[in-house]
This record gives C-alpha cells, structure tokens and sequence, in this order.
C-alpha cells in the first residue's frame, strides 16, 4: 500500500508521476480517519490546509519544477511544536485553545522543504511522561498491541509512522521521549545533538535537555529529515553553528573495523532480561558484519535517573511560570490576581505536570539548592566524562533504548516506577550527545528498539552503523496488524 | 528630629538604568518610550511558549561602557540567570537576570560633599530586563476594579548598579547619584530621564549609635523614581528608624514601598516573606565570554568623563563653580566643547552659555541639545562684540532675535542696522549737533562739572538710538569739548 512506503520510494514515485501529492494525500487523511479513532494519535487533523498544500506541490510538478526530497511528503507534528495559526496543545488543558501567532523554526524548514503537514500528534502533557498516558485529551495507542501504551512522550509520533498515518514524524526528546516510543512502536527514532536542531518554537518542558528528532520508517528516511531541521538558527542562543553535513551521505553498508562498546550498565539490574537478549542478537550480527565490539562501563549511570529528574523539574518549575491565564491559554475567573494565578494552574495543569513543578520548585529552593540542584549538575559533569572516555575507545555505544517492550495502560501507575524505565535513556540527554533507536525484534509480539549513542555531532556514525543493521535485517518492515478485526477487539 | 547627634546613618543604593538600546535586551522590538499599549511588543518578549531570548550585543557593549565609565572590573566570564517570582507585569513570570556572575564588579566613584571628597564602592553593575507596567482602572492599585498590563517595557534592557554601604548622610547619597547619572548620561549608556522611569532606585538604610562598629537592621525602600522622592524618602526612613530605636525597638527587616503622596515609608514585606526567587543559570542562554580586545574597543569609544572635563576647563580659566555648570549635562559640555573649537574664550562663552543662553532655554523649556542657536551661532555673536561691531547690551536683544528667528547675528545686525556706529566723522557731526544744542550743559562741563558729560553722552547715544560706540563716543566728545 502507498502509505508504507518510504519517503525516498514516495518521492520517486511523485517525481514520476505515478502518485500526485494530492492522492498521497488523501490516502494518508483516508487512512488516518479509518484508523485514528482506535489509534488516537492525532489531537488535530488538518485536512483542508494538508490538501492545499498538496495540490500547490501537483502545481509544482506539472510546470517540470525540481522536486525536493521531502516536498509533497505527507508528516505530522508532535503538538509541542508550534505551528502559525494551527492549534497547539502541549496536550493541555492550558492550551486548549492556544493558536501561536508564529511557526517553530522546524515547522518553517519543513515548510520551506515542501512538506505536507497532516496535523499534530498526542503527547504527554508537556511532554512529562513515558508513555503518552499524561495526555489531557486522549490515550494513544499502541498499533502492535492496542492495550498497550505506544511510549512517550512522543506517543503520537511514534504511532503516526508505525501505524502509517504519517510518512515520517517530529518528536521531541528530553529524557528518551523519542527514543523510548520509537522503541515501542518499531520505528527509527533519532535524539540529535543538543544544540543540532533548533529549539525555537518548541514548548519547553527542560530547555537544556529537550531536543527534536525525527521519526520515520527507515533509517535513510531519518536521514533525509535531518538534512531539512538540522543545522544553526539565530532564534536560539543554544542552537550550535556547526559544519551540517548531508546526513545520507554517512548510509554506507559497511561497519568493518568500527569499535562498538557496550555499557555493561545497560544490560544488568533493571533491564528485562528478554530485551537484553534480543538485543545481544543484534550485537552478535553486528560483530558478523565486521564490528569490533567489546564491553564497557559507564560508572555514573546509575545516578543519571536522580540527575535528570532534579534538573528536568526545575527547568520546568520555571519555564511552566508562565501559564498564568494573563497573556493567553486558560483562564480561570477569580477574585484577585493571585487567586487567577493559583486555580489556574490548579485547573489547568494535569497532575504528572504539577508533581514536576513541585519537584522542580523544591529542588530550587533557598537551603535546597546546594544539595539537589547543584548536585545533580556535578552528576551531570560526571556523566557527560564517563561519555566522553568511552568515546576514546569506541566509535559508537550500543544498548537497549528502553528496559522493557511496551507496557500496558495504567501498569505504572506509581510514578517512580514510570521514572525508572527511563533509565537507557536519559544519560544521553545529560551528555548531549547523539542516539538513535532503531528496529531491532520482537519480544512477546512487541518490538523493542536498540540504542546506538554517539560522539557529539556524530549523527552520522549513527546512521552508519544503524543503516548497515537495517540493510542485513527485515524488522523495518514488519507491520502490526491493524485488521478491522483487530481494531474492533481492542477497542472492547 | 534631629538624629546626628546619636545615630549614624547608613545607606547602600540599587540604581536600575534603562539602557539606551534601540532594541530589547533579548529580541528586535524598539525600546521607545511611550507608544500605544502592547505595541512595541513579539511573541519573545511577551514570554509565548517555544519563544526564546537572543542575547542584544549592544546591551553588552553599553554595560562594558558603563563599567569602565563606573571604574568596575569587566568580567571574562559572565552568565544570565533567572529570577523567579510571579507577578502580571512579568510575561514568563520570571526575569533574565545576572546572579552570581555580573558582568561588572568591584568598582566605583568619587563624590564631593562640602570640599570632602569620598570614594564610594560599587559591588556590581548587572544586566537584566525591565518588566511591563500594571494600568490599574483606578487611582491607586487598592481603588480600581480592574488592571491592564502594558508589555511595551517588557524587556528593555535594563544596568543594576549596586553600591557598598558607604554612603552616611543624603547629601553624600544626593551626590553619589548625581554623579552616577551624570557619568551614565556622559558615556551615552542612558539618558536617564526620571520622568520615564528610565531611572529607579531602590534604597537600603540603617541606623547605628554613634561610635558603633556593626551596622544595623536596615529596610529597603523600592522604586523610587526621583533625587527628591530619594531624599523625603530618606528624610522619613531616618526618621522613622530613629524613633523605634529611640524606644527601644529594633527596627524590623523589610521591604518598604515609598507613596509619594503622603510621604511616608510603609512596610511591604518582612525577612520572612521575602521571596525566595530560586535563581539557577538561564538554560535558554549561553554562557558570556567577554575578551579583553572587546573591552579595550569599548574602551576607545568613550568620551571625556565630567571629571576629567571639569579639570580641562578650569585649566582654560572656568572657576571651579563655571566648569561644574558648563558641564552639568554633557549636552551642554559638549556644546560648551563646540564653542571653544570655533575660537571662543573660555570665560567670555562660559558667561554667555551659564547666562542668557540658559535663561532662554530655560524660559522656553528646550534642552541645549535642541538650541535654536547653534554653538557657532553664539561664537560668532561674542565675535562681534569683540571687534566692537556690537555693544554688550544690542548683543542681549541679537540673541533674542537670533533664538527667535534662528538667523544669524550677522544677518539680524545688517537687517536692522544694528551696527555701533564707530565712523568717526558721522560721529563728529552729531557730536557737534549735541554741543551745539546743549550749551548749558557744555559750560557746566568747563565749570568741572563731571556729571555733565553724562548727560551729553546719552543725548548722543539717543540721536543715535544707541548704536554709537560709547567708548569711542566718550573719546571723541571729550577731545571735543576740550578743544
């Protein structure tokens, strides 16, 4: 079917004629109307604008004009991003009604690339959480279990391109919240470098963490995304002015020689050990393919979950200060302005949100800061060593992207639990570094994801290596089985 | 109350200066005064979600100038950090600011208060972003119904200046401010105009007997926004503290707010509730990094400070009263600076610019900035005079004319004649017309009466309507009378 396809198959067929945007279109929105009733990954659709798009790209093609790789390619938003004119969420009920009055710099780029935009994606509320579950709207699903959770807190974006109601997708990731879901729902997921992809226009959750990535379905595919995003914006201060290089140029089919280490952290206490075999499987191809791999450490790891969840909070105890119901989102009448400000926030903001901005605001806290703030970011320093003398000795570190295959609806319902599966991916948010997850089997009927992690600015060692995997591999194309029959039982 | 005689005062000042930018601190909106409401605002300084700041280099540059200007140290390495407190006026419900790393420290300046001079320490100068302003539908923020917010300052850059607490009396505080906006006025930093607001200040005072080694409690009286409001507010808060320490009560540390209207201190917040701003480094920003060669560019663009202007101008022979005048602004120091590269004598153009000039400003209301009458304008007046073309008191009435008109002395000379007559001969026949005429006046002269001469004097002046140049007038007639 059309909407399987990747961006590079689609692009040759529009280019060929074979395909109009406007039908790749419409079978998109087609499928996305059958489907995302059960799926629910879609909070807005935007059939009228997506069609338009679609036929200025056909107006394109008919006058012989180039085609650019992503033009006419039909994609979707995680709603955190935002979008000029299109309602955007953060999955809150603080900005039910929010419609930003200008377009991320990622939105502009894939503008500007000729992209059609489908819509925007569920999330996690602010994207707090693991597993799209802190949504103020809706729970997404995951496509190849629907009782399970499809991961978060990029749910929607992963779901979007597993399930093919988007040919590629934009998440963001603070803690894992690409990886993890790209893991769950078996797609490739990359969390760039920070300071890779500008950050202007995404809604902060943890400004020195989060970082948007692309979501598609196969490695090249994420490749190509890269080579719209990436690269220095002016609008962020954080945003690095760096040599962007063309990422497909790094997808060769040979990995002999290149060193591989494995954290001996990321296969032990805490990771199903079901995921740790399937991805030594996965080790073991690699090693047939010519990959010197041997194992590591990476001491700090275990103080990485503490870390992240002091410094993601408090970044966010501030930079969530600013619902207050004065200047837009929701509004809650009162008697004063304080009493505005505090039922507010009360209504506004789901729980997870709350529990983070007490977290966040503790953490800060005159007397506490020495202690929790402070410390956490000498963790982070210490982290970030344990990183870079890895990368002495290794081109690229290999483990799970996430403990576990998905879970089921309301199994983590005590937070911390939740917490700790982030625990193969947060380090590398400290870090700043690179990785990426990519298809790598099944357990139990679920796909789990393996994590590749790279030197700053190494993206595309990444896709090396990852692109190599997948051309020796066929779990990129496997698809779940979303039968009318299926729908209908797991929607009992 | 007179407390001299058993406190001691103490008193540190936070002077927040709106820097002279044309943009914001941290996105491309014009930091112009006044505006239509939420007009000079984006979606960055109104704190929109996904907004982020981008660092303005011209507020570094102007923050390097004014150290320098305030002798700080510039430090090499400085980061933003932020504020957090939630009030309507402030978009992201906190403010960029700088915390443990300003970009100037350990500075200062000298005041002179009755010949002693004094050097008073600055601890740091920091930047940061002004907030929006509450419209309240009322009187005061306690009779209205409802408040507006105007974003328009939201994001202005603004210079923290912070001083030791070595200040021990209001004249001491009345001259360190003064200095201090007379240097930032000079180094083009702000232009420092109160009744913008672009100058605020947050005043810290303590008593302690006489005699004491350790200071006392002190309160910080917020957002005063004038010299005077500094100094009834002083005059208040010396008096108040004194009163509770006269009784035997310890004076409580606080927050104060100042109302202008009564003039009185009242109590905002105590120690304990104090907010607790939780600064932590601003994640949105990169850390400063500020090498010598920036600072040493800086260095050269900065003009003659008061100081240093002051001295040269007493060389040229101002007293020491005429050159604090002359540059009381540096508008009027560099129009003063103007007048002496055209060829002017220093005392003569002193007299001209601290008399008549300013009494015309002044009268007008007009700044020197704005004078109708350039600084050539005038010099070429005093020229006039000089070569004896024109007699003091004519020059008064030119200048009115050319302030009026905007002519030059010259022109307005030619147009109404208002040329001394200096021919001899033409002044010979009228002398002889007035002798003639007066000869009472001529033999009480021959009689030693000097006063008669006088008299003859202003008949000749009169028939000349006052063009005559009466020293050549005095000259000739007495050759005359003596002949």
């Amino acid at each position: 079917m059309i909407f399987e396809k990747s961006i590079s198959e689609l692009h040759e067929l529009l280019i060929h004629k074979e395909v109009s945007a406007a039908e790749l279109t419409n079978a998109y929105l087609e499928r996305i109307g059958d489907l995302d009733k059960d799926l629910q990954a879609y909070l807005t659709v935007l059939e009228k604008d997506a069609q338009t798009q679609a036929s200025e790209i056909d107006q394109k093609i008919a006058r012989g004009e180039e085609l650019g790789a992503l033009e006419g390619i039909p994609m979707a938003m995680k709603d955190n991003m935002c979008t000029e004119g299109v309602r955007t969420t953060c999955a809150s009920q603080m900005l039910r009604e929010f419609y930003p009055p200008y377009d991320a710099t990622v939105t502009t780029r894939l503008k500007d690339a000729g992209s059609i935009l489908l819509g925007k994606l569920n999330m996690d509320e602010f994207a707090m959480g693991s597993s799209t579950e802190n949504s103020a709207y809706m729970k997404t699903r995951n496509p190849w279990n629907l009782d399970c959770v499809p991961g978060g807190s990029s749910g929607g974006a992963a779901v979007s391109v597993a399930a093919d109601l988007a040919a590629f997708s934009l998440g963001s990731d603070t803690g894992g919240s690409i990886r993890q879901p790209a893991a769950f729902c078996g797609v490739v997921g990359l969390k760039p470098t920070y300071g890779a992809v500008s950050r202007f226009g995404l809604i902060a959750y943890a400004s020195s963490l989060d970082q948007i990535g692309p979501l598609t379905k196969t490695v090249r595919d994420n490749a190509l995304v890269m080579n719209a995003i990436a690269g220095y914006d002016a609008m962020d201060s954080t945003s690095v002015r760096y040599d962007k290089p063309d990422y497909t140029k790094f997808l060769i089919n040979d990995i002999k020689g290149l060193k591989i280490g494995l954290p001996r952290e990321y296969f032990g206490e805490g990771i199903d050990p079901e995921v740790a075999k399937g991805i030594q499987k996965c080790v073991e191809t690699l090693r047939s393919l010519g990959a010197e791999v041997s194992e590591c450490s990476l001491p700090h790891t275990e103080y990485a979950i503490p870390a992240y969840y002091l410094i993601a909070t408090a970044e966010a105890s501030s930079n969530l200060a600013r619902y207050d119901g004065v200047r837009y989102g929701y509004r809650a009448e009162a008697g004063d302005v304080l009493g505005m400000f505090r039922k507010t926030r009360a209504d506004g903001f789901g729980q997870e949100v709350k529990r983070r901005i007490m977290l966040g605001t503790y953490a800060l806290s005159s007397g506490y800061y020495d202690a929790y703030y402070l410390k956490a970011q000498k963790v982070r320093t210490l982290i970030k060593q344990d990183f870079d003398q890895a990368f002495e000795k290794f081109d690229v570190l290999l483990g799970p992207a996430a403990p576990t295959p998905a879970f089921k609806f309301g199994e983590k319902s005590n937070p911390l639990t939740m917490y700790l599966s982030d625990i193969t991916t947060v380090p590398i948010n400290l870090a700043g570094i690179p990785a990426i997850s990519i298809p790598a089997g099944f357990v139990n009927g679920l796909p789990i994801g393996m994590q590749l992690m790279g030197k700053a600015f190494n993206e595309g060692t990444l896709y090396r290596v990852a692109y190599t995997f997948e051309q020796t591999t066929n779990y990129h194309t496997l698809k779940p089985n979303l039968s009318g029959e299926v729908l209908a039982r797991g929607s009992r | 109350m007179v407390v001299a005689d058993r406190y001691e005062m103490v008193c540190g000042l936070e002077v927040h200066v709106e820097l002279q930018t044309k943009t914001k601190i941290f996105c491309g909106c014009t930091t112009e005064f006044g505006g239509e409401q939420n007009t000079h605002v984006c979606p960055v300084c109104l704190g929109m979600p996904g907004t982020l700041p981008v660092l303005n280099r011209e507020v570094v540059n102007y923050a390097i100038g004014a150290g320098l200007a305030l002798n700080c140290e510039i430090a090499d390495f400085s980061k933003f950090d932020r504020k957090n407190y939630y009030y309507p006026d402030l978009t992201k419900n906190y403010q960029t600011s700088q915390f443990d790393l300003p970009i100037c420290k350990n500075g200062g300046l000298e005041i002179e208060v009755d010949g002693v001079k004094k050097w008073i320490g600055i601890t740091r100068a920091h930047m940061e972003e002004d907030a929006g302003k509450l419209v309240h539908s009322g009187e005061t923020i306690t009779t209205s119904d409802a408040s507006s917010v105007d974003y328009n300052r939201a994001g202005v850059p603004l210079l923290e200046i912070v001083s030791e607490p070595d200040l021990r009396s209001i004249p001491e505080v009345l001259a360190y401010l003064e200095q201090l906006v007379q240097i930032l006025e000079y180094t083009g930093v702000s232009d420092c105009r109160m009744e913008q607001g672009s100058v605020r200040f947050d005043v810290n005072v303590s008593l302690r007997p006489i005699g004491s080694a350790t200071f006392g409690t002190r309160t910080e009286t917020k957002n005063l926004n004038s010299f005077s409001s500094v100094r009834r507010c002083m005059e208040y808060e010396i008096a108040r503290q004194a009163r509770v320490l006269d009784e035997g009560e310890e004076v409580i540390q606080e927050t104060r707010t100042w109302d202008e209207g009564r003039g009185i201190t009242l109590a905002l917040r105590s120690k304990e509730e104090a907010h607790d701003y939780r600064y932590f480094p601003e994640p949105d920003l990169v850390p400063l990094v500020i090498d010598r060669q920036w600072v040493e560019e800086i260095r050269q663009t900065l003009p003659e400070l008061p100081r240093e202007r002051r001295n040269r101008l007493q060389e040229l022979g101002l007293s020491a009263y005429d050159a604090a005048v002359v540059t009381q602004t540096k508008a009027m120091a560099d129009y003063f600076d103007q007048g002496l590269a055209q060829g002017a004598e220093a005392k003569g153009l002193a007299n001209w610019v601290m008399g008549d000039l300013t009494r015309l400003l002044n009268s007008n209301q007009c700044q020197i900035a704005d004078s109708p009458v350039s600084a050539q304008q005038l010099v070429e007046l005093i020229k006039l005079i000089d070569k004896g073309t024109l007699s003091g008191k004519i020059a008064k009435s030119v200048l009115e004319e050319m302030y009026a008109s905007g002519k030059d002395a010259e022109q307005i000379v030619k147009e109404k004649g208002l040329a001394q007559i200096s021919d001899e001969g033409a002044l010979l026949g009228i002398i002889d017309g007035v002798i003639a005429a007066n000869p009472q006046s001529v033999e009480d002269y021959h009689a030693g009466k000097e006063r008669a001469i006088g008299f003859l004097v202003g008949q000749i002046m009169k028939a000349t309507k006052g063009q005559a140049n009466p020293g050549l007038v005095n000259q000739l007639l007495k050759k005359k009378l003596s002949d």
